[in-house]
């Protein structure tokens, strides 16, 4: 066991293999990017397969090789389960997978990881049954948790190779072009497939919207396609904007954004031409609803709106309140039309998105991201991923990328949710390190990390009550009393990857 | 004006979550319900909800009110409970007579008294919900030195007078208009009843600036989102401040020379006129106003 | 007080708990189910009891279903599914008054 710089125990033989965390930017260095296989196509040869089987047969794939997935469909995905289904028929066994991250619509996944089918996985993090049961020990080897920017690096470096990528297509031709504005399942933005068309040895494009060649505007082009399935239906539209997004009409929701966005338009950051990027989750979404009347009182435009993209940004794009939005992932049907429909809505990868290993990515250039949390601790690392019981229960996402890149940081959450605490001694889990968080919002008040001493003074005369981090957590605790700590087992059920690829912390069986 | 009372918000008293969060708006009152919103098996359990909440949480400034069920209903439990519990005021609803607060109040008093509470530290309103709670509402507004208010219960109300609500509000005018002076000769507040679209927020303003422009001092709010609309609609414009700080100065100046006439630019300031412009600087603080004193 | 028959109190709102006392021969059994048991089992089984034991209580079975109820709530409804439970409407404000807060 070995402590890295923010105070958490990694196991070995993980510390060695993966590198402690020593702070935000203290692996970032100069590499060759990973190399690919490629097999070429001659003129006249078709890429078109009848089935999932026969291109599962075609790439070769076979026991311990590394596959992908992307979750564009979010909740309405059926390509994962798919061919995760022929794959156990065909009795291959001991894969790693490698998905940008897992729904709950993929829980037929536990079944295959008793049955040996599946033994690796590393993802942007987990939902309700899988999440539960890795917590519980149902596999050997430790989910290795990445941010999304932390992905596209481990892709880029070499630190993931992905064998086989199966890729989930709204629309493509037989030759292989993608994109996800048209088809029946459209999903928008392709940003985070875009990196395993890229960085796999081989792709399958398996598409329920075989469309004449060639199919443009192209996302993911034919050169980086191997084999192109038709199949019925890759994904449930309606799975897509469900969950992180719906618009909220909770008193407390709306409370914690109007603070939010008085914070926003009391900073300097505050000017035409400014960027943000809001998160899932009620409050973080309505913080533009409170942010647009102020934008229009000093006339204000934001340049660009980033990240998971919403309708609302759509909406402030159309009346001209943001100039461009850049899309790595569309969380409603509205915005993927967007991107279909409008010029300055921009189609992104995840490495431009968020790799700190990349030559700049967007975040770099971001303002304000307004983030989710499940916890906060008084040292303002934040928990994105464990449940107060300690069970894996959310992603990573980009959080600890925008976080750590962006000029302010905000977490807006509750300050207690049923009985359960916010604003903590110390967060069951790390995912992001409170050197990237700047403020923290509740319906109680708002607390400054003192690092932002600048922050502070900018925030003075703002007529949301301020306190520090310490009294928030007093504040807290008064309410639901003091939580006693959970119970881990010794065995490791997860990494977590900080976004340099160190280690974070660890999550341990329940 | 003992305190500002723009805003009066209901709780249903069976709710756990609301019970601890329902400060956190900026309501200046807060009415927790054991009568309407509770079922009629569950009057036990709201009653012993309310009261452990309001033992055990600190409502700060906020002035707590309960509005309990009538007396041979449980209301005569209620009060004892409430007032234990160190509620500010009992509001009783459909009140039709001043013998209805006057039962009300002997209870209360005899409660203080058992538990050396002081007497007359709980205070009261009544809701006035029928013709004849209306008509008699000057009694009622008299009917014990504990009372505080007096509130328009509308919907009761218009079904007692065979009508309904309409955007104008011309079926509550005569109800709003009498409860008004019933409650300004007794000294005491005035509150509006419900708005109870709450996605209407154009029919919340366009009431809510009617019945302040009446003299009620408030409005009684189902959902926090309707407080901030009626916060600013009672905010007082910048030149009415200034014309009240001017009062209260020459106020302070007619203490200071020891004269009982107040003076502004040399006009005669009345003693209404400079109780509005008191309660005109404390509207503005209460809506963060700047106000230099 | 004595507990002659089943009785609960309390809702599955969020926040909220459902308090279930049956009778017992002796010495008080709670059965809990929380989302939160990791981190406030023990001081809610320790909350229920003590409050039973306020009442006189020492003999129930308890079943406790909760949503995430904080302490005031978890008293109130222990409270009130014991006068149930016992057939009290005669509540002792002034004996309750004198430990509660």
């Amino acid at each position: 066991m070995t402590e890295n710089s923010i105070d958490r125990d990694i196991p070995e033989p993980y510390a060695s293999v993966f590198g402690l965390y020593k702070g935000q930017f203290a692996r970032i260095h100069d590499y060759r990017r990973a190399q690919t296989r490629v097999h070429p196509r001659r003129p006249g040869e078709s890429k078109l397969v009848d089935s999932i089987h026969e291109a599962i047969v075609k790439t070769g794939l076979e026991s311990g090789m590394t596959i992908s997935f992307h979750h564009h469909f979010r909740e309405g995905d059926y390509v994962m389960n798919l061919v995760m289904e022929e794959i156990d028929k065909m009795g291959i066994k001991d894969l790693t997978i490698a998905p940008s991250s897992i729904a709950n619509v993929h829980e037929p996944l536990i079944n295959l990881i008793e049955k040996g089918v599946v033994t690796g996985i590393t993802a942007s993090g987990l939902r309700d049954k899988l999440g539960a049961a890795v917590s519980h020990g149902i596999m050997d080897k430790p989910v290795v948790i990445r941010s999304h920017g932390g992905r596209a690096r481990a892709m880029a470096s070499g630190d993931i190779h992905i064998d086989v990528a199966f890729i989930g297509a709204p629309s493509c031709d037989a030759y292989g072009n993608i994109n996800g504005t048209s088809g029946k399942a459209t999903c928008g933005s392709l940003g985070y497939a875009r990196m395993d068309a890229r960085y796999a040895d081989q792709v399958v494009a398996i598409t329920d919207s075989l469309v004449p060649y060639p199919n443009t505007p192209v996302s993911i082009p034919q050169t980086d396609v191997d084999y192109v399935v038709r199949v019925d239906a890759i994904g449930n539209p309606e799975g897509i904007a469900k969950g992180a997004t719906r618009l909220t009409k909770n008193p407390k929701e709306l409370l914690i954004a109007e603070y939010a966005a008085k914070v926003i338009a009391a900073t300097d950051y505050f000017k035409n031409g400014f960027s943000f990027q809001t998160g899932t989750g009620g409050a973080s979404l309505a913080v533009t609803r409170f942010l647009r009347p102020m934008m229009e009182e000093h006339g204000l435009k934001a340049g660009f709106a980033l990240g998971g993209i919403t309708n609302t940004m759509v909406e402030m794009m159309e009346a001209g309140q943001v100039d461009k939005i850049l899309d790595v992932q569309d969380f409603d049907h509205p915005s993927a039309l967007s991107l279909a429909r409008n010029d300055n809505h921009y189609e992104i990868d995840a490495e431009m998105y968020a790799s700190p290993l990349s030559k700049g990515s967007v975040v770099n250039q971001l303002d304000v991201a307004i983030l989710s949390a499940l916890e906060v601790d008084t040292g303002f690392n934040v928990n994105v991923l464990t449940g107060s019981d300690g069970v894996i229960r959310g992603a990573s996402g980009g959080h600890s990328d925008t976080a750590a890149a962006c000029r302010m940081s905000m977490i807006v959450a509750p300050l207690v949710r049923g009985r359960i605490p916010t604003v903590v001694d110390r967060v069951t889990t790390v995912v992001t390190p409170g050197d990237s968080v700047d403020v923290v919002v509740t319906e109680y008040g708002v607390a400054v990390n003192p690092r932002r001493e600048d922050l502070n003074t900018m925030l003075d005369g703002l007529d949301v009550p301020r306190l520090d981090i310490n009294q928030l957590r007093d504040k807290a605790y008064a309410i639901t009393g003091t939580p006693d700590p959970i119970r881990f087992k010794d065995r490791t059920v997860a990494l977590v990857e900080y976004r340099d690829g160190s280690l974070i912390d660890a999550v341990h069986e329940v | 004006m003992d305190r500002l009372r723009r805003t009066m918000m209901f709780v249903p008293g069976s709710n756990a979550a609301m019970l601890r969060d329902c400060t956190l708006y900026g309501a200046d009152s807060i009415m927790f319900d054991l009568e309407d919103a509770v079922s009629l098996k569950e009057k036990d359990s709201a009653r012993m909800l309310v009261y452990s909440a309001l033992k055990s949480f600190d409502y700060g400034d906020v002035e707590k009110v309960v509005r309990i069920n009538a007396l041979d209903a449980g209301g005569d439990q209620d009060v004892r409970a409430m007032v234990l519990a160190g509620i500010d005021v009992i509001r009783l609803p459909k009140t039709e007579t001043s013998q209805d607060i006057r039962d009300v109040d002997a209870v209360i008093t005899h409660t203080e008294r058992e538990h050396d509470i002081p007497l007359g530290r709980t205070r009261m309103m009544a809701a006035v919900e029928s013709a004849a709670g209306v008509l008699n509402s000057r009694e009622i507004a008299h009917a014990s030195p504990r009372m505080m208010a007096i509130a328009l219960g509308a919907e009761d109300y218009v079904t007692s007078q065979k009508t309904y609500r309409s955007p104008d509000g011309s079926e509550l005018f005569f109800a709003r208009n009498f409860i008004l002076h019933a409650a300004r000769e007794a000294g005491i507040a005035a509150i509006d009843t419900v708005f109870s679209d709450i996605d209407d927020e154009e029919g919340l303003i366009r009431e809510t600036k009617a019945i302040k422009q009446l003299g009620f001092d408030g409005k009684s709010v189902i959902n926090p989102r309707q407080i901030p609309v009626i916060d600013s609609i009672f905010a007082p414009t910048r030149k009415q401040i200034t014309k009240a700080m001017g009062i209260v100065a020459g106020l302070k100046e007619a203490e200071e020379r020891g004269s009982g006439v107040v003076a502004v630019n040399g006009q005669m300031v009345d003693k209404p006129v400079v109780e509005r412009a008191r309660y005109t600087l404390a509207l503005a603080k209460a809506a963060g106003m700047k106000v230099e004193s | 007080m004595n507990i002659t028959h089943p009785a609960s109190a309390g809702s599955l709102e969020s926040s909220d708990i459902i308090v279930t006392l049956k009778p017992a021969r002796q010495g008080i059994r709670i059965d809990l189910e929380s989302s939160v048991k990791e981190q406030f089992g023990a001081q809610i089984e320790k909350l229920i009891s003590q409050t039973l034991e306020e009442l006189g209580i020492d003999a129930a079975e308890v079943q406790a279903q909760d949503q995430g109820a904080l302490d005031c709530t978890i008293k109130a409804r222990t409270l009130v599914a014991a006068y149930r439970a016992a057939d009290r409407e005669d509540y002792d404000w002034e004996g309750i008054n004198s430990w509660i807060g």
